[in-house]
C-alpha cells in the first residue's frame, strides 16, 4: 500500500494550536480549578470531587436550573409554531419573495446586547412604545417589578430576535418539496390543512430537527439579552443558569463551585445534544433507506 | 370517463410569429371516451405541455379543450375531476396504503363503508390487498406508483387518468409488469387514459393510438401497426422502431429509380418521374437476397451483432458513388454473414416507403 | 489497465453491499455491470475507482496493490447518470480541465486535444457556453469528453444514459461503442437493461443482490446463464419459468405435459428431483414443427410493440409470454396454441444451476 502523504498535516498545525490555547487549555484549566479550593492565588488545596458535590446540592443552582428549563421549553413551544406559520405565509417566488427575506432577517442582524437594549427601552414604561402603550390600556406593566412581567418581556424579546431563524430553516425547507406533491393533493382534493400536515409537515422534518437542535443550545446558553433587559431580576426571577454561574464565578470569585459547575453545564448541553442529535441521525437513515428503495 | 376534445395552441410569449415562438403549434385533436392513447416524443417536443393542458395545470394561451362539450378550459384539475401519475411516485409518507388509497374519498365526503368497499377493490386491482396496512414509504418504487396510479382510479367518477413517464424509477422487468397491469385495469375500467413517454416500446404497447409529437408539433396520430407500417413523416420512421428506418437517398430514372449506385425497377410508375427522393425501409424489412435479385443492392457488412433473441447486420452500401450504412435485423435461424463479406439486401418491398422532404408520398 | 478484484467485500454497518466476489477484467475490453437497481453495480464501481476501501479483499492495477489508495491518486475517469459538470466554467474549459491539472501540456496542445475531442462527440459549437444552456444529451457529451481527456487507463461509467430519451440513448451508445473500440482504456459499463448489455458487445458481470453470479463475453452469458438468477437478470422480456419434475426420458411439467430430453445427470439429486424449465419469449412460435410441443391456451394479453407482438397466453403450464415478430392482433380470450421446441428450452436443476441450454447457431464474433 502506497505510503499516504503526511504533509498534509502540517497544515491543520495552526488550526491545533489555536484551538489548543483557546478552548483546550481553558478547559483544562477549568477542570483543575474544579478539584481545588482556591482561598487565595497562592494557597490553594485538593478538595477532589467535593465542589461537584456542593454545586449538586446547592438550592440556588437548581433554581436556575430549573428556570432556564421552563425558559428554553417555552421558547421552544412559541418560535418552532410561529417560525413554520411565518415560513408558510411568505411568497415563494418573484421580487416579493427576496423583499420579504430581507425584512425577515433583519432581527437575526442586531448585535445581542443591542437587542437587550431595544427591549429595556421599548418596555418602559415612560419612553418605550410597547410600555406606554400598556399602561395606556390599564394593564399595570412593570417588568422591573413585576416577575411575571419579566418573564414574559424576555421570551417576547426572545420570540422577536430568533424566531426568523426557524422561518428561514423552514422557508428553505419548504422550497426543497417537488411541485407534483402539491399538483397531486389538489387533485386528490386536499384541503389545505390536509397538504400542511400529510405533505409539509412531514418534509419537514428534518429542518425542524435542525431548528429545535440550534434553539434549544442557544436557549439554554442565553447571557446577553436577559442580563442587559433585566439584569436577572426582579429579585432572581430571571436569572438564568449562564448569568448565575457569571456571578458566581465573576462576582463572587468562587472559582472552585464555578469551575465545578461550568464542567456540569458542559456536560449538560453535551447530553442534550448528543440525543438529539442521534435522532436526527435516525431520523435521517430513515428518510434515506426509503428514498434508496425508489 | 370523458370524451376530450382539444382546439387549441399554446406560445410561450404574447406574440407568436413564427413556429420557434410555439411550444405547442395550432392542433386539433379528439380523445374518445374509454380510450388509451400515448403522446410519443423526444424532450421538449411538447408532449408534457400538452397533458399539463389536458389536466389543467397549464392554460392554453390561444383557444381552449372540453370535456363531453362542456367547456373546462378555465377549470382546475380538481374541478376537470382528473387522476394524475407523475414521473416519481408521489404518496402520503405518514399513512398507510390503505390510507393513501382512502384519501381522495375521505376529502370528498364518502362515506366510511364505502371507502373501504372501494380501497378493497382497487387494492384488488393493483394486487396489493396483503400490503393494505403497511406504511407506503417504506415500499418499492413500483408499489409506490401503483398507490399514486390507485390514488387515482378509487374515484368512481374521475373523468380521465394522466400519466407523465410514470415509470421512469423503475426497472425493466418490474416496468413489464406494471406495463401489464396498466392494459387490464384499461380493459376492465375502460377509463380514458392518456399517456406521455419518450420510450417507444411503451407508447405502442399501452395506447390505441399513438400520437406522435415534435418540436410542438403532433406528427402523425395512429395505432401502433399504421405507425409501424406507414409512417406518414421520416421523424416517425426514424423515432419508431428500435433501430429506426434505414433511409437511403435515392432519385428517378429513365426506366426505374436510382438509389445507392444501383438502377433499379421502379415499384410505382410515379416515381420515376420524380426528382430527389427518399427511399425508407425498416431493417425489419430488409432480407438477405440472392444476387442481382430484382429489388436488392449489393454491400459489405460492417458490423453483426448477437442482439440475443435476433442479429443486427449493418452494412455499406452504395460504396465508391453515395456510401451510406444500411442496416438489417436477421432472425438467429438464419445463417448471418460475417463482417467484410459481400451481401445482396433487399431494399424494395411491399413495406418501403418513398418520401419527399420527409412527407410519404407513397 | 488490467484490474483484478480478489475477495473484495463491502459492508456498511450490518447490511453487505457487496458479497466476497472475484474478478479479472479483460484489458481494454468494455465489461458491462449488469443488474438490478440495488444490485451493487455502484457499490462495485466505486470500490474500482477507489472512492471506498473495501471491508475486505484486494484490488490490484497491473499487478500493483492499489487497496485504500484513494482516487486522486488512480488514474480513473468517470462518468456519472446526472451529467456532472463544472458549472462555472465554459465547456471548453470543461474538457480542458484534467489537461490543465496534470499540467503537462501547453496552452495550444490543450487546445488541439479539446478541439478534437468536441469534433468526436459533436459538440464544436457549445464550446464557449455554460453546462446549465445545453439539453441533457449534450451535457452529458461534455461530461464523456472531459473523461476522455484523461486518457485515463480505466474508464467508468455509472448509467449514464439513463436520463436521456430512448431514442437519443440509441445514439449515443452507438457513439460510445465505436469510441470504446478505438480508445485505449479498459472501460466498465453499469446498466439495468439487458439490450443495452447486448448492444454494447464486450463482456457482462451480472450482479444481483450483491453478489456476482457470472462474467464472460455478453453473448455467452446470454445463451448460457449459468443459473435461474443470471437467466433472471438478463433476460428482456423476462423468461418464461415453468417447475416440473424430472422424468424418465426428459422433464415433466404440469398438467401431465413433458419434454422429451436428454438430461445430464446429478448425482445428489433424487429420481423425481426438481426441475425448472426456462424458456425464452422468442422461443415461442404460432406455427408449429414437427417434433414441437404444442401448448394450448388462451390470449389474456396482447401488446404491439412495432417490431414485435407481445402475447401473454394462460396455458396448462401456467401463464406464459410469447415473443412473435411482426404486428398480428388477437381478440382478448380467443384460443391459441404455441409451439415449443424441445431443444429450445433451459433446463435448471434443484439448486438453480444449469443444466441444459439450447445450442447456439452462431460461434460468437467478440470484436
Amino acid at each position: 500500500m502506497k505510503p499516504v502523504n503526511q504533509k498534509a498535516w502540517l497544515l491543520v498545525v495552526p488550526v491545533v494550536l489555536c484551538v489548543a490555547f483557546s478552548a483546550i487549555l481553558p478547559l483544562m484549566t477549568v477542570v483543575n480549578y474544579s478539584v481545588q479550593d482556591i482561598i487565595s492565588p497562592e494557597r490553594r488545596v485538593f478538595v477532589g470531587t467535593e465542589w461537584f458535590k456542593a454545586v449538586m446540592r446547592d438550592d440556588d443552582l437548581i433554581g436556575a436550573l430549573g428556570r432556564q428549563m421552563v425558559f428554553s421549553l417555552a421558547v421552544l413551544a412559541v418560535e418552532i409554531p410561529l417560525g413554520i406559520a411565518l415560513a408558510l405565509a411568505m411568497p415563494a417566488k418573484g421580487w416579493t419573495s427576496s423583499a420579504v427575506l430581507v425584512l425577515v432577517a433583519i432581527s437575526l442582524l442586531i448585535p445581542w446586547n443591542v437587542v437587550g437594549t431595544i427591549w429595556q427601552i421599548y418596555g418602559r414604561t415612560d419612553i418605550g412604545l410597547m410600555g406606554a402603550a400598556l399602561a395606556a390600556l390599564g394593564f399595570d406593566y412593570s417588568y422591573t417589578g413585576n416577575a411575571t412581567h419579566a418573564w414574559l418581556t424576555v421570551l417576547l424579546m426572545d420570540v422577536w430576535h430568533w424566531t426568523p431563524l426557524v422561518a428561514l430553516l423552514c422557508y428553505a425547507g419548504l422550497r426543497a418539496i417537488p411541485d407534483a406533491y402539491y399538483q397531486a393533493a389538489s387533485i386528490d382534493g386536499a384541503s389545505k390543512f390536509a397538504v400542511f400536515r400529510y405533505i409539509q409537515l412531514p418534509k419537514l422534518r428534518g429542518v425542524l430537527m435542525i431548528a429545535v437542535l440550534l434553539r434549544f443550545m442557544d436557549s439554554f446558553m442565553i447571557y446577553t439579552e436577559p442580563f442587559v433587559l433585566t439584569g436577572g431580576g426582579p429579585g432572581n426571577a430571571t436569572t438564568f443558569l449562564s448569568q448565575y454561574l457569571t456571578q458566581k464565578a465573576v462576582g463572587q470569585f468562587d472559582l472552585g463551585p464555578a469551575a465545578a459547575f461550568s464542567l456540569i453545564y458542559f456536560l449538560i448541553i453535551l447530553l442534550l445534544c448528543f440525543i438529539l442529535y442521534n435522532w436526527m441521525q435516525r431520523v435521517g437513515t430513515a428518510d434515506k433507506t426509503e428514498a434508496g428503495h425508489g | 370517463m370523458a370524451r376530450i376534445e382539444l382546439d387549441l395552441a399554446h406560445a410561450y410569449g404574447p406574440n407568436p410569429q413564427r413556429d420557434e415562438d410555439y411550444a405547442l403549434l395550432p392542433l386539433k385533436m379528439t380523445f374518445e371516451d374509454g380510450g388509451a392513447y400515448a403522446l410519443l416524443g423526444p424532450s421538449g417536443c411538447g408532449k408534457t405541455t400538452l397533458l399539463n393542458i389536458v389536466s389543467g395545470l397549464v392554460t392554453p394561451s390561444q383557444g381552449g379543450l372540453s370535456y363531453d362539450g362542456r367547456d373546462v378550459t378555465r377549470l382546475t384539475p380538481q374541478q376537470r375531476n382528473i387522476a394524475q401519475v407523475f414521473q416519481f411516485p408521489v404518496i402520503y409518507d405518514t399513512m398507510t396504503v390503505a390510507e393513501n388509497l382512502a384519501f381522495p374519498l375521505r376529502n370528498r365526503g364518502v362515506p366510511a363503508d364505502r371507502i373501504k368497499q372501494r380501497v378493497g377493490q382497487v387494492a384488488e386491482m393493483l394486487d396489493m390487498s396483503g400490503q393494505l396496512n403497511l406504511r407506503a414509504a417504506g415500499l418499492a418504487a413500483d408499489a409506490k406508483q401503483k398507490i399514486s396510479l390507485g390514488r387515482g382510479l378509487v374515484r368512481e367518477d374521475v373523468s380521465a387518468v394522466l400519466f407523465d413517464e410514470p415509470l421512469t424509477v423503475i426497472d425493466p422487468h418490474l416496468k413489464w409488469q406494471l406495463r401489464r397491469k396498466l392494459k387490464q385495469i384499461h380493459h376492465e375500467l375502460k377509463l380514458t387514459l392518456i399517456y406521455v413517454t419518450h420510450d417507444q416500446v411503451e407508447a405502442l404497447t399501452f395506447a390505441q393510438q399513438v400520437v406522435v409529437m415534435t418540436r410542438g408539433k403532433a406528427v402523425q396520430i395512429g395505432t401502433a401497426s399504421e405507425l409501424f407500417e406507414r409512417p406518414r413523416h421520416t421523424f416517425v420512421g426514424n423515432f419508431i422502431g428500435s433501430p429506426g428506418m434505414n433511409f437511403l437517398a435515392a432519385c428517378g430514372a429513365a426506366d426505374g429509380i436510382e438509389v445507392a449506385g444501383r438502377r433499379l425497377a421502379a415499384p410505382k410508375a410515379a416515381l420515376s418521374g420524380l426528382g430527389a427522393f427518399t427511399l425508407g425501409v425498416r431493417p425489419e424489412y430488409v432480407r438477405l437476397a440472392a444476387p442481382n435479385e430484382p429489388g436488392a443492392v449489393p454491400g459489405v457488412v460492417t458490423q453483426a451483432q448477437d442482439i440475443g433473441t435476433y442479429w443486427l447486420v449493418t452494412a455499406s452500401v452504395g460504396e465508391g458513388v453515395d456510401p451510406s450504412l444500411l442496416r438489417a435485423r436477421l432472425s438467429s435461424e438464419q445463417t448471418i454473414p460475417r463482417v467484410g463479406e459481400t451481401v445482396w439486401l433487399s431494399i424494395v418491398g411491399e413495406h418501403t416507403c418513398y418520401y419527399v422532404d420527409e412527407d410519404l408520398i407513397a | 489497465m488490467e484490474l483484478m478484484l480478489k475477495g473484495i467485500e463491502q459492508r456498511v454497518g450490518a447490511q453487505v453491499h457487496l458479497y466476497p466476489l472475484d474478478l479479472r477484467l479483460v484489458p481494454l475490453a468494455v465489461t458491462v455491470l449488469l443488474g438490478a437497481t440495488q444490485a451493487g453495480k455502484t457499490s462495485l464501481m466505486r470500490v474500482m475507482a477507489g472512492l471506498d476501501k473495501p471491508s475486505a479483499g484486494q484490488v490490484l492495477a497491473d499487478g500493483q496493490d492499489v487497496t485504500g489508495v484513494p482516487v486522486r491518486q488512480r488514474n480513473v475517469a468517470m462518468v456519472y447518470q446526472q451529467f456532472i459538470n463544472y458549472p462555472s466554467m465554459t465547456v471548453a474549459d470543461n474538457i480542458a480541465s484534467p489537461l490543465r491539472l496534470r499540467g503537462a501540456h501547453t496552452a495550444a496542445a490543450i487546445e488541439t486535444r479539446v478541439a478534437e475531442l468536441a469534433a468526436k462527440l459533436h459538440i464544436e459549437p457549445f464550446l464557449k457556453r455554460l453546462p446549465s444552456e445545453l439539453s441533457g444529451g449534450q451535457q452529458q457529451r461534455v461530461a464523456l469528453a472531459r473523461a476522455l481527456a484523461k486518457q485515463a487507463p480505466l474508464m467508468l461509467l455509472d448509467e449514464p444514459l439513463v436520463n436521456l430519451d430512448y431514442k437519443l440513448r440509441e445514439e449515443l451508445r452507438e457513439e460510445l461503442s465505436a469510441l470504446f473500440a478505438s480508445g485505449e482504456s479498459t472501460v466498465v459499463y453499469a446498466t439495468t437493461e439487458p439490450t443495452e448489455a447486448l448492444l454494447l458487445g464486450g463482456y457482462t458481470a451480472v450482479l444481483d443482490a450483491g453478489e456476482l453470479l457470472q462474467y464472460g463475453p455478453t453473448a455467452d452469458v446470454f445463451h448460457r446463464p449459468q443459473s435461474i438468477r443470471v437467466a433472471r437478470a438478463f433476460s428482456d422480456p423476462p423468461m418464461n419459468l415453468v417447475e416440473g419434475r424430472a422424468a424418465a426420458n426428459g422433464v415433466s411439467l404440469p398438467s401431465g405435459l413433458s419434454l422429451a430430453l436428454r438430461l445430464p445427470s446429478v448425482a445428489t439429486d433424487s429420481a423425481a428431483a426438481a426441475r425448472t424449465v426456462g424458456i425464452r419469449a422468442s422461443s415461442l412460435r404460432v406455427q408449429g414443427r414437427d417434433g414441437d410441443l404444442s401448448l394450448p391456451g388462451s390470449v389474456e394479453l396482447a401488446e404491439i410493440s412495432g417490431s414485435d407482438t407481445f402475447v401473454h397466453v394462460d396455458t396448462a403450464i401456467g401463464e406464459v409470454v410469447a415473443q412473435l415478430p411482426g404486428v398480428h392482433v388477437f381478440t382478448l380470450g380467443s384460443p391459441i396454441t404455441l409451439y415449443l421446441n424441445p431443444t429450445q428450452v433451459f433446463v435448471f436443476g434443484e439448486r438453480g444451476e444449469l443444466l441444459v441450454a439450447p445450442p447456439e447457431a452462431h460461434s460468437v464474433d467478440v470484436s
